[in-house]
């Protein structure tokens, strides 16, 4: 069976929940081949193993953390060398796009971002991608080269396929375009303790009817009952009410999470891009002409300030 | 010595119009209008205030499309672009980010620059991988997503906002720029700019100016084949309940019944 390079998103060796996602979906079309680049490379292994990696290549340098992007993509061109995969799966983040679309190039293949599914087809694996405001669905296939293609999160389930899971040290020699932009500083985000946006399996978003910072607390809390992570329109972040790395839509975040729950956010084709495909959504808005309920499996006309903190503590008296 | 900026813009179907594809599973642009790609908006805006703060810039703003997209340069001209490129070939019809990036790599080269600056992503493909194709192919820093941005002494300094870390780069120019939405509010367009911007050269270039084959870009070159679009089915309408008090707790009920709770 042909292998398929898998690009490792990992946090000092702590492996992220897409990457075990991608490995769902790697072996529909081959043997997983996981990359693992930088600090705590090795110590991703063992998760790996557990979801179907039969090799681990791995290398660390301080190059990959000083630098931007390019020392990644001379690693995973490296592994590319030496595998001769089938395909290449990366994680759809901003910095994993950027990779794999310059892999792409120099490869000579052709690119798919964004995919939300993916399965084995007679000349190549076929990614589902949503466009136009996730209106439409397509399906595309890499038809030049060896299929670079980027998966979004919440796009397979996790699953337990036990492999070897072997560690290799990759050779990684760097080019002169490795050191072309220095990154001078890192300050990390600070924690929350909430899912990851993109990760959640519930999302809790508030938009303009919050009317002020102060007041999102209450979608925290509705948040914090439900486990979920927490999400802004546009509208509220434009007005600074919350961080724009919350932000929900075209130029935010896209979900698609089991359950999202919007609350003063009147749906605009901005705000519905990023949100749509949620399995299931709910809103609480004031206005009944709002467009988001024309998107929802349940909606409450009323005010967000009654409305929310009533539910957020019926789910704690139903969870005792 | 001017600093020479290149700044990489879209001409889209307005998002807020019933955007789909054609018969050949190519985007339609007939039964939509077209515009500059709102987050090239950006792209432009950052332009305008590096060259501001040079002693001597200069603006050009590049675009590949078809006719039409003479419009988001006309836009980008009227904000206070110098002047315009517009690639423009019957051939290039169905070309995917390979093709694209390929023609204004060429084109860039051909223009001459110190600087190139794009948009983080297109409202359209919204792939957001262009910028990092560009640089690449150009072979000079990659300098991307920035919401700050900055020029002096042949550097570019900004900052990049991922999702773990907020990140400080730098890099010297030649460089490739690509800038966020939280750059800072694009301008617009004065009565005095969209009157200057009638009199500033628009040139227009075709394949072989860039020394390219057609069978190098368009859907025949292209490195992706869409097999099939299909319209998403309408969500199923929803209960939508009027809140008498009691809003809060039948949602709740309604989560429960979900195994949400």
């Amino acid at each position: 069976m042909a292998e398929v390079l898998v690009y490792v998103d990992h946090v000092d060796g702590a492996v992220r929940k897409p990457t075990l996602e991608l490995l769902t979906l790697a072996r529909r079309v081959g043997e997983p081949v996981a990359v693992a680049l930088g600090a705590g490379a090795e110590a991703t292994a063992a998760v790996l193993a557990e979801h179907g990696a039969v090799k681990v290549l791995t290398a660390d340098a301080p190059e990959f953390a000083e630098y931007l992007v390019v020392p990644k993509v001379d690693a995973l061109e490296a592994a590319y060398k030496a595998v001769s995969p089938a395909a290449v799966l990366v994680p759809s983040s901003a910095e994993g796009k950027e990779i794999a679309a310059r892999l792409a190039v120099r490869i000579g293949s052709g690119i798919i971002t964004d995919a939300i599914d993916l399965e084995a087809g007679d000349e190549g694996p076929v990614a589902t991608q949503s466009a136009f405001a996730a209106s439409f669905t397509t399906k595309s296939r890499v038809s030049k080269g060896t299929p670079v293609i980027t998966v979004k999160p919440n796009s397979a389930a996790v699953e337990a396929a036990p492999a070897a899971g072997a560690v290799e040290a990759l050779a990684v020699t760097f080019g002169a375009l490795a050191t072309g932009t220095k990154v001078i500083s890192r300050t990390p985000r600070e924690s929350t303790g909430r899912p990851e946006l993109t990760e959640a399996a519930i999302v809790v978003s508030g938009g303009r009817g919050v009317n002020g910072a102060e007041n999102f607390h209450l979608i925290e809390e509705l948040a914090d009952s439900l486990g979920a992570a927490v999400g802004a329109s546009r509208a509220a972040v434009d007005a600074g009410w919350y961080p724009h790395t919350n932000q929900v839509g075209q130029t935010g975040k896209s979900v698609s999470p089991q359950l999202y729950i919007a609350a003063g956010i009147s749906g605009a084709i901005q705000h519905r891009a990023g949100m749509q495909t949620s399995k299931t959504i709910v809103a609480v808005n004031k206005d009944a002409e709002a467009p988001i309920f024309d998107l929802v499996d349940y909606g409450v006309v009323g005010d967000l300030f009654e409305v929310v903190p009533q539910l957020t503590g019926e789910i704690k008296a139903r969870k005792g | 010595m001017s600093l020479r900026i290149v700044v990489c813009v879209k001409y889209v179907p307005d998002a807020t119009g019933d955007r789909h594809f054609a018969d050949d599973l190519t985007v339609d642009r007939d039964d939509v209008d077209g515009l500059l790609s709102e987050l090239d908006e950006y792209a432009v805006e950052q332009a305008l205030q590096i060259a501001d703060e040079a002693d001597d810039a200069e603006i050009t703003v590049l675009t590949v499309g078809p006719e039409d997209a003479k419009d988001a340069l006309r836009k980008a001209l009227s904000m206070g672009a110098d002047k315009a490129i517009h690639v423009e070939d019957d051939d290039l019809h169905g070309t995917d980010v390979i093709g694209t990036s390929l023609v204004l790599a060429k084109a860039v080269e051909k223009a001459g620059y110190d600087l190139v600056i794009t948009g983080m992503a297109s409202t359209d493909g919204t792939m957001g991988v262009l910028p990092a194709i560009l640089a690449e192919r150009l072979g000079v820093p990659q300098v991307t997503l920035l919401s700050e941005v900055k020029v002096e002494d042949g550097k570019v300094t900004g900052r990049r906002d991922g999702d773990s870390a907020s990140e400080q780069l730098e890099a010297s120019l030649p460089a490739l720029v690509s800038v966020t939405d939280q750059s800072g509010e694009a301008r617009y367009p004065s009565f005095k700019g969209i009157m200057a911007a009638k009199k500033k050269p628009v040139e227009s270039w075709d394949l072989s100016d860039l020394d390219l084959d057609a069978e190098e870009v368009g859907l025949e070159g292209a490195y992706t084949v869409v097999e099939s679009a299909a319209q998403r089915p309408a969500r199923t309408a929803g209960t939508v309940v009027k809140d008498e008090g009691e809003g809060g707790k039948q949602l709740a009920e309604f989560l429960a019944g979900q195994k949400f709770i």
